[in-house]
């Protein structure tokens, strides 16, 4: 299953794998917004949280239709379906691969982010814990949708369709956190909901991908 | 021996419900006409909401039923993921069209009420939101039927959606909870509560709205499973003509 990580990194990091393009898409996001909404600190400080949240959970989206597409398109999925480690631990091992290229540099980027939006300074640490305690959730449950959408042409589209939906209580305890964090008000209740959530998609949903894929390998 | 399993044959089903379905349709129309009719011409208007209070009659029975597709399709999902009856597959299936609609009829007739009322024709409140957010889950759900061509795959990963999107549509409606504080009034009627905050008079003909409805999805869902029964025949003998 290391073996499985180590690989499914290589083909991320190199050339034309899409390392990269989710963190230039979070920041082209960070920088159109303020050019769209206008330059006033207040305005921007006050939505600054959740657009870097809705910004993470886009930059997420956007990598995950090729998250089986290739192994499935040159055969390398019927393979992994059939090794001795369960389909299960092979859907988990994609999702952690997807969530070290995408969600965590996604969380290392998002202060300086913060900084272009005018977050407020004490809104800097609840930004990164939310978003180290909520990207996981985002990695797995996009895997879940990866592998429904799996045997389609254009899944791309659909798989958005399905996948957002689902990222809703991630954004809502996530952005929440930072919202009460950047205003001095406690933020136990959404940190550890946000924890449940992923700590709850990453135990039960592997079960429902690799079921999804056995479904689409049939 | 008489068991529910015997209508997942779906010879049996086709009789039973081609007998069913006019009757339930009446049936239907008749209690929607009577708890529409009654509410809109024969109830007093409230005294601070005037004539506006009787969108009721069609808002809360439109929710209930959207809340209760869902339900239901989640139910028949599960059937047909453990005993593989087709024609709970295609009941799911069928569902789906109809509470969409009834989240969309709820969702306007409220916008309609909340107009006057809160001033406005949209909050982002707590039940308002959750209700949106069952409209995408069943956008989904309808786009990813219609994505897949392979009938049974298409029935597995549906299915599979709709177990995985039922406990996140849970979460979103709790999510929602804790993330604003509500506008919409609470619940008018319960079911235990016998002091229930609204008055006989309206309760009676919402009653029969609520049936109604409940009658009207049914009628629905029977007509739209024979319709996906038939289409599934006919594709079965376009398929025999072609390789004979």
């Amino acid at each position: 299953m290391t073996a499985l990580l180590i690989r499914d990194l290589r083909l991320a990091m190199r050339a034309g794998g899409g390392f990269g393009l989710g963190l230039a898409f979070y920041l082209i996001l960070a920088v159109l917004v303020p050019l769209g909404v206008g330059p006033e600190g207040d305005t921007l400080a006050l939505i600054a949280p959740g657009i870097l949240w809705v910004g993470a959970l886009l930059s997420c989206l956007l990598s995950l239709d090729r998250l089986f597409a290739l192994d499935y398109e040159d055969g390398s999925l019927d393979l992994l379906a059939t090794a001795p480690i369960p389909l299960e631990g092979v859907v988990t091992m994609k999702a952690l691969a997807h969530w070290i290229t995408t969600g965590l540099p996604l969380t290392l980027v998002a202060p300086v982010l913060g900084v272009l939006l005018n977050l407020p300074a004490a809104g800097f640490g609840w930004l990164v814990a939310s978003l180290l305690l909520g990207t996981p959730a985002l990695s797995v449950i996009g895997t879940f949708g990866a592998a429904l959408t799996l045997g389609l042409r254009r899944g791309g589209l659909l798989l958005s369709l399905l996948v957002l939906p689902l990222y809703v209580p991630t954004l809502v305890f996530g952005a929440q956190a930072v919202v009460r964090g950047a205003a001095g008000l406690g933020t136990a209740t959404p940190l550890l909901l946000l924890a449940g959530i992923t700590a709850g998609a990453a135990a039960l949903l592997p079960f429902a991908s690799a079921a999804a894929i056995r479904i689409n390998l049939r | 021996m008489a068991s529910i399993w015997r209508y997942a044959n779906p010879r049996k089903f086709m009789e039973t419900s081609g007998w069913l379905l006019p009757g339930v349709s009446i049936l239907a129309a008749l209690c929607i006409a009577t708890g529409v009719i009654w509410g809109f011409f024969f109830t007093g208007e409230d005294y601070r909401q005037g004539s506006t209070v009787k969108i009721v009659f069609l808002h809360v029975p439109a929710a209930l039923m959207a809340i209760n597709a869902w339900l239901m399709m989640l139910v028949a999902s599960l059937i047909w993921l453990i005993r593989r009856h087709h024609v709970s597959a295609l009941a799911a299936k069928a569902a789906a069209p109809v509470g969409v609609t009834m989240t969309l009829i709820a969702l306007i007739t409220g916008a309609v009420w909340g107009q006057p009322m809160w001033g406005t024709w949209w909050a982002w409140d707590p039940r308002l939101t959750s209700f949106l957010i069952l409209f995408l889950f069943y956008l989904g759900y309808i786009a990813l039927w219609q994505a897949i061509e392979d009938p049974d795959t298409a029935a597995d990963l549906t299915s599979v959606l709709c177990l995985v999107g039922s406990v996140f549509a849970l979460l979103s409606r709790y999510a929602v909870n804790f993330w604003n504080q509500g506008l919409h009034q609470g619940a008018s009627l319960s079911v235990v509560d016998e002091g229930a905050p609204m008055d006989i008079a309206y309760r009676l003909p919402l009653y029969f709205a609520m049936a109604g409805f409940a009658l009207l999805f049914i009628a629905l869902l029977l007509a739209g499973t024979r319709t996906e029964i038939r289409a599934r025949r006919m594709q079965a003998l376009l398929t025999r003509e072609r390789m004979g």
